[in-house]
């Protein structure tokens, strides 16, 4: 890492900060209750569009967890996820119909949201079929870990998104709204993850699950990444360089240990594999709003007409933490 | 009036501290609080009303108390101070912060502490055997300066530390002082503490530890080793210290270990630990034992947190533990075989070491076209898919996943000059690894396939230059691996000695004599077909020494009654 280099990741995060301050002219505040937000609280912050049927699980599960306030962008909703949100009251939204790609698939947006309103908070930045696990959830709540990361000096947590599908094909069991998507999409894959070293950014690239498995299995190097770093505890100065995958400054990346340890670490379950997948996916195809011109919601599109069932034998059921810390797909690290 | 008070020092969650205050004061012990200078004028207001009407309860002096710094200490015999002085009828104090929590009744505390009304309690060790230091400042905690604090101004500290170290400078410890070191928290007699303050060197002695380093963790423990009569060299407040020397915190998950643990106090609560403040915050004799302390289940359940932060698990790479190379502390989790050439030489091999071994046997794992897992399977364990392009993309990463995701069950598979190659450095280093070579077997396919013989030829030359290669790497200084290799001749001759010796060192506990031998392929004419592969103008040396043999049906029937000589 030269000074260079050093200096050219300098100037990329200013230029995304800027970025972030430009783009988020484009949000309009829906309800802005932030002066609710107290010190200490820890804050969710969240893009979506047209998710109406997840909101009430989404919201119940996060505010048990003990999430104080969330800043929501809504993206040109047409199904009533605005109106819903706007009458929960703790819940600040704004709303734009600029283009979701344009802002670097939502980041400018909640990178503005946080530098405006997270500094010096955790702040959780997830998407709404994305579940924050992380070890002793079912004992402790949220405030427990950031407490515990606060007295470690650990300022970021890293979550790899766990891919969940049902057995059977993806429409057999419509989800029904405030169901926990779980109950449906209770499998996941154990053990078929590749992870790489992105030296220039300091994280590790993570992909596999049954996106690999199945919808990337010639080419598995266009398989999405699985890495993340959802809970931050954020100062004006940071971004998120690409989605929630990693931030700058580059040290927030490291959050895997070098020297043959483990750190803590937690898990996104990622409840995208519901009855709503493919018509989301036809939809977002058309849109063209993705990542990498659409490349993964073609596979998909693909792949769920010759064969749409993801289970196989070795899928494993989801139990709970303590199974994903022994399959050894997240860590307790030294807490205990 | 009971016989123990508590000097207790507060600087954050005061509502817990008061909390636990009260319940000493009404319990009847005399409590002086310290409250760090730092905390705000109204959250202290607040922490002093909360406190109001009981009699027992005195505030000391506040003093500025920043980690590893003198003001702790200062709070502390400020406190002390008023608590001998204000409550005669005190034989033990207790020394406990605001985020402790009594575990057992005060009654049981004054009734042990009354079995042993001489005892100090409080842990002492000198420097050169404490184990927990952080910084890797031990003995020079007492030699340096140290004017800037560590958690604030880590860069000027470092720096000062660096600085001194250079030019030498030390300073003498006080004579007649042997520095120890111990926990923080005590349990002191009224005898020691008016000792240790009456002392009519004290003021030296304060001059001394204002410039040690955690001076908190090193005052009381070693002026009591002038001055105590008994030591027990203890805390009996049960306080936890991971790898980077902070506290570990109890939850109220950690209920019933706490309550299993017969420990008088616990250190260091969540402030928001609901059930475990609601459950030990009574004087309810119901819970009392009377039993000694016994931390050993907690000291347990730490210590495993300490060693997966610092250690992890052997053989497993995942989002949080990513081991640079020579780090991994086992590249895989468990041992594995890697049979090389024993396929072609064997007609049945993979079959025959099933039911040798009673586990699953791979054929050629890197094969260019698919995984060749057991049994043909798709999908192995853990969902590995048979893609070759997903192991290629990764083809560590595939067997480290491989081992992890068949933790418990030995694994087995066919390796050769066909396959991927890019593996092989990764084998060779893996000390997990036991690879078994019968140098040259691949000629035996091609000796007996029908197909052209240029097409033969040039086969044989590619395969024996990668395995050429592949032999170099197997015997290089870098390996690790349990790597055993035979000619093709040599392992014909006597092929039941290796194999018995392979299957004793893969299940050592069902060890018996091998009964059925795998099926050698035939070999008749094997020599003469080398011997047109050199007219041919290839060298194939990798056979070894192939009698040039008039008569191949003399070789195989000598081979066979070989292995029959072995199973006998």
């Amino acid at each position: 890492m030269g000074v260079l280099t050093a200096y050219g990741l300098r100037l990329q995060r200013k230029r995304w900060r800027i970025r972030a301050r430009l783009k988020a002219r484009a949000l309009e505040p829906v309800a802005d209750r932030t002066a609710a937000i107290r010190p200490g609280m820890i804050l969710l912050f969240s893009t979506l569009r047209n998710e109406r049927i997840r909101l009430p699980w989404f919201f119940r599960y996060y505010r048990g967890l003990g999430i104080g306030h969330f800043l929501i962008v809504d993206n040109d909703s047409d199904d009533g996820s605005r109106e819903w949100l706007a009458d929960q009251a703790d819940v600040s939204l704004w709303t734009t119909s600029a283009s979701y790609k344009r802002a670097r698939f939502g980041a400018d947006w909640l990178n503005a949201l946080a530098m405006r309103h997270g500094h010096g908070h955790w702040c959780l930045t997830v998407d709404v079929d994305e579940f924050l696990i992380y070890p002793f959830c079912d004992t402790r709540p949220l405030p427990a870990l950031t407490d515990w990361l606060d007295a470690s000096s650990i300022r970021s947590f890293p979550a790899m998104l766990l891919d969940m599908y049902p057995r059977g094909p993806l429409d057999a069991r419509p989800y029904r709204e405030g169901q926990d998507p779980f109950e449906i999409a209770e499998f996941f894959d154990s053990g078929n993850y590749t992870y790489r070293r992105n030296w220039k950014m300091g994280n590790l690239w993570i992909q596999g699950g049954p996106r690999a498995r199945v919808f990337f299995r010639d080419n598995p190097e266009r398989a999405p990444a699985l890495n993340k770093i959802p809970l931050v505890r954020w100062d004006r100065s940071f971004v998120y360089a690409s989605s929630t995958h990693m931030l700058l400054p580059r040290g927030l990346n490291l959050v895997f240990d070098e020297w043959g340890g483990e750190k803590a670490s937690g898990i996104l379950l990622h409840a995208k594999f519901l009855h709503t997948f493919s018509a989301k996916a036809a939809e977002e195809l058309e849109r063209r709003q993705h990542y990498a011109a659409s490349h993964e919601y073609r596979a998909y599109a693909a792949g769920l007409k010759d064969n749409p069932d993801l289970w196989c034998k070795w899928s494993e059921k989801y139990i709970n933490w303590r199974q994903l810390e022994i399959l050894g797909l997240m860590s307790k690290g030294n807490w205990a | 009036m009971s016989r123990v008070g508590f000097v207790m020092l507060c600087h954050t969650a005061l509502d817990r501290a008061a909390q636990v205050a009260r319940h000493w004061a009404e319990s009847g012990c005399p409590v002086v609080v310290h409250v760090d200078r730092r905390v705000p004028r109204a959250d202290h207001a607040a922490f002093v009303a909360a406190l109001e009407g009981l009699p027992q309860v005195r505030h000391a002096p506040r003093h500025r108390c920043e980690w590893g710094t003198w003001g702790i200490v200062a709070a502390t015999l400020a406190a002390t101070r008023i608590l001998l002085a204000e409550f005669p009828a005190v034989r033990h104090a207790y020394l406990a912060s605001g985020s402790c929590l009594p575990l057992r009744p005060v009654q049981e505390l004054q009734a042990y502490l009354d079995g042993k009304p001489d005892t100090d309690f409080i842990e002492s060790v000198t420097t050169a055997d404490v184990a927990w230091t952080v910084g890797g400042l031990d003995s020079e905690r007492f030699t340096l300066r140290f004017p800037f604090a560590w958690k604030r101004r880590r860069w000027l500290f470092d720096l000062s530390v660096a600085l001194q170290r250079r030019l030498g400078l030390r300073r003498a410890v006080p004579k007649g002082l042997v520095p120890h070191l111990g926990s923080q928290w005590w349990c002191l007699t009224r005898r020691t503490l008016e000792s240790i303050l009456a002392d009519p060197r004290l003021p030296e002695y304060d001059r001394y530890f204002r410039q040690v380093w955690i001076p908190d963790e090193s005052y009381f423990q070693t002026l009591v080793r002038l001055h105590a009569r008994r030591i027990e060299s203890r805390s009996l407040t049960l306080s936890k210290f991971d790898f980077q020397g902070k506290p570990h915190i109890f939850y109220d998950d950690h209920l019933q270990l706490l309550r299993r643990s017969d420990c008088f106090m616990a250190r260091k609560i969540w402030p928001k630990a609901n059930k475990l403040y609601a459950s030990f915050l009574s004087n309810d004799p119901q819970v009392t034992k009377n039993a000694e302390p016994n931390p050993g289940k907690i000291d347990k359940l730490f210590s495993k947190a300490v060693e997966r932060r610092t250690r992890g698990r052997p053989g497993l790479r995942m989002q949080s533990r990513f081991p640079n190379q020579g780090w991994e502390n086992g590249m895989t989790c468990a041992p594995y075989s890697v049979f090389e050439g024993f396929a072609d030489l064997f007609e049945g091999f993979a079959i025959w070491l099933e039911k040798t071994l009673g586990g699953r046997v791979h054929g050629h794992l890197f094969a260019p076209d698919r995984v060749e897992f057991a049994g043909g399977e798709r999908i192995y364990n853990g969902a590995l898919s048979d893609s070759a392009a997903i192991r290629d993309y990764d083809p560590e990463g595939f067997l480290i996943s491989l081992i992890w995701n068949t933790r418990g069950e030995r694994q087995c598979f066919q390796f050769g000059p066909a396959d991927r190659q890019d593996i092989a450095w990764f084998l060779a280093r893996d000390s997990n690894a036991q690879i078994s070579v019968v140098t040259g077997a691949w000629a035996v396919p091609l000796f007996r396939s029908t197909r052209d013989f240029a097409e033969v030829r040039a086969a044989a030359a590619r395969l024996q230059a990668v395995e050429a290669r592949h032999l170099e790497i197997l015997r290089s200084p870098h390996t690790r691996a349990r790597v055993r290799i035979w000619s093709l001749a040599e392992f014909v001759e006597a092929p039941m000695e290796p194999l018995q010796i392979l299957m004793d060192e893969i299940a050592p506990r069902n060890a018996r004599r091998l009964t059925a031998a795998p099926r050698m392929a035939d070999l008749t004419g094997f020599a003469a077909f080398l011997q047109r592969l050199r007219d041919e103008g290839m060298n194939p040396w990798l056979m070894g020494d192939f009698p040039h043999d008039p008569d191949p049906a003399v070789l195989a029937g000598a081979a066979r009654h070989r292995s029959a000589a072995a199973l006998r």
